[in-house]
């Protein structure tokens, strides 16, 4: 089972600019979340700093007690091997082949044999399909095939905590749809902690159990995915509705006065009324995922707390789990 | 200004001393380290070479053109050997370091570094500190000891061969004066020197590459700056070592 992250009052400035600040929040375990955030939130920051290689100024990111940001190095780097974290582009080493890149990690860690080695390394190559590029380099490959190259060398030491920074950026729309079932069958296999950091609305109306925003140096909301989805903040609405009035503009943030005049012509373009997407299920054949027993539990309990649209929006969801409990979907040719 | 160069100085003696550490922490990156150490060597042997047989024919031809003035002309041999092999071979050993293979060790960390791979490195839970820059301080390091023996006997057949062939010195004269004058704390100095230099070329063009300022042109000027550096601090360092060794170590002819 995957290790809770538990963030608390995480402040991060790069010399006057601040990037953030007192971001609290708490990836259950085992769940899959999404950070939503314009581009140049400090997204990818935020990843940084959960693993360590950025070293906030203040607050703390626990993990099995270690805190990330200012425990000895020592700690930080055996809780790394917790991690395994998909960079934007891959970082794959660039004179490795991608069996060298992905079998990295392995040869580093452990003292598995070498037959060994090459069976955990082509399993993973497998998973990500790209059965058969296995001996050629990072330069050689489309940056699709970097990303998913990554991915297996992130999963090779079978992670408690996997990270990815923007699984989507590069792929075209039907590669996202695999790598977001993709996602959801890793956490079905090995029921990892995952956070996805994206701005594509697709993953984040299908994949994750809980949804948090970044926006102008905070961090907006964070809590199961229905409490964004039926959000009526200005920034979260029209994020997830792509439009060009609110108060995100091109660079970061909006002035008031061009608040004010969108205010008056608003309405040329009216919401459509936003429909909750059921969650993606594991491809058939696989086994249930566990964190969504633990997460129904979890956040029936919150119910109290959370807004009345919310609210509702739960219990619709789980009023149609309980009619159809399972709502595996026989899927043609299902993902990866 | 001041704070920032002091900050670049400190996490300079920051990274030497974690270099330290890390040589001594398992497991040493072996395969690593012969790849490097071969790579230092093949760029740099054949350049010292070269540039030790006029380096040690000027020397000689300088040294004895003095001391024929002097009326010292049997002394040429020991003073010409002693300025090559103190002298002239640590830092022509350094420089080449420095320049070939300290300059791609830095490029190389540099565009690591940018491409995220070393980001990558780190949370594998591998240190790229001591996975790369270990194995690689520890062959500039080797690399100079070895080429530093190599130059000083090219260096002083050098000036052997300039000085009883074009200056009409007598062999004796240059072999006796040289065992007069010279001993043997002169090549400790020398390969000490060496394995300094080396250690200084190689912590310099690390530092430099782990932390380049912005994209590929920021790796440029690293390169650039840490050729520089290197240069600076070898002369520096190389002053105050010759300083003290001439306080420490009497003199055999004195």
């Amino acid at each position: 089972m995957g290790i809770e992250v538990v963030v608390e009052g995480l402040t991060k400035s790069f010399g006057k600019q601040n990037i953030w600040q007192d971001v609290t929040l708490t990836l259950p375990a085992g769940e899959v979340s999404v950070m939503l955030g314009p581009s140049g939130t400090g997204k990818t920051v935020f990843l940084k700093s959960l693993v360590g290689l950025l070293k906030p100024e203040h607050g703390r990111v626990l993990i099995n007690g270690v805190d990330m940001v200012n425990s000895p190095e020592r700690d930080i780097y055996e809780t790394r091997k917790l991690f395994g974290l998909m960079f934007q582009d891959g970082a794959l080493f660039g004179s490795m082949s991608l069996f060298d890149n992905i079998a990295f990690p392995l040869r580093e860690h452990t003292r598995r044999k070498e037959s060994e080695i090459r069976r955990t390394v082509m399993e993973r190559i497998e998973i990500v399909g790209l059965l058969g590029s296995e001996g050629k380099l990072p330069g050689e490959i489309s940056g699709g095939m970097r990303k998913r190259a990554g991915l297996a060398r992130a999963l090779v030491l079978d992670p408690q905590i996997i990270l990815c920074d923007e699984p989507d950026s590069g792929l075209d729309p039907v590669r996202t749809a695999y790598l977001s079932q993709l996602l959801i069958d890793l956490n079905a296999q090995i029921d990892a902690t995952m956070l996805i950091v994206t701005h594509n609305l697709d993953i984040a109306a299908t994949v994750p159990d809980n949804m948090g925003m970044l926006f102008r140096r905070e961090l907006v909301t964070f809590g199961p995915r229905e409490v964004l989805l039926t959000s009526e903040e200005p920034v979260v609405a029209q994020f997830l509705g792509g439009r060009r009035e609110g108060p995100i503009g091109m660079s970061e943030e909006k002035d008031a006065a061009t608040l004010a005049a969108e205010a008056a012509s608003a309405g040329d373009r009216p919401d459509a009324p936003r429909v909750i997407v059921p969650q993606l299920q594991p491809s058939p054949g696989l086994p249930p995922r566990q964190a969504v027993a633990r997460r129904r539990e979890r956040v029936l309990s919150l119910l109290g707390t959370l807004p009345p649209a919310a609210r509702t929006a739960i219990r619709d969801t789980y009023a149609k789990d309980a009619a159809a409990p399972t709502l595996t979907v026989p899927r043609a040719g299902s993902g990866s | 200004m001041i704070t920032g160069a002091l900050r670049q100085t400190g996490r300079l003696f920051a990274l030497a001393a974690e270099v330290t550490r890390a040589i001594f922490r398992r497991p040493f990156q072996f395969r690593e380290f012969v790849e490097q150490f071969w790579f230092i060597a093949s760029v740099t042997i054949l350049p010292a070479a070269l540039v030790s047989i006029p380096f040690g024919a000027v020397i000689a031809l300088q040294v004895g053109s003095l001391t024929q003035q002097l009326g010292a002309q049997s002394f040429t041999g020991g003073a010409s050997v002693l300025a090559v092999i103190q002298q002239a071979s640590p830092l022509i050993v350094a420089l080449l370091i420095a320049g070939a293979g300290g300059s791609a060790i830095c490029a190389d960390l540099g565009s690591r570094k940018i491409r995220e791979e070393l980001d990558a490195m780190e949370v594998m839970g591998v240190s790229p500190v001591q996975r790369l820059v270990v194995p690689r301080v520890l062959a500039t390091m080797s690399v100079a000891v070895l080429l530093n023996g190599m130059v000083s006997v090219v260096g002083t057949l050098g000036g052997y061969f300039f000085n009883i062939i074009l200056q009409g010195g007598t062999p004796g004269a240059y072999l006796s004066s040289f065992s007069a004058l010279a001993q043997l704390p002169d090549l400790y100095i020398s390969e000490l020197k060496a394995l300094i230099f080396g250690f200084i070329a190689g912590i310099v063009a690390a530092y430099r590459g782990l932390n380049p300022r912005g994209g590929p042109k920021g790796v440029g000027d690293a390169v650039n700056q840490s050729v520089v550096i290197t240069f600076m601090l070898l002369f520096f360092v190389n002053m105050v070592m010759t300083g003290l060794y001439l306080q420490i170590v009497p003199p055999k002819g004195g």
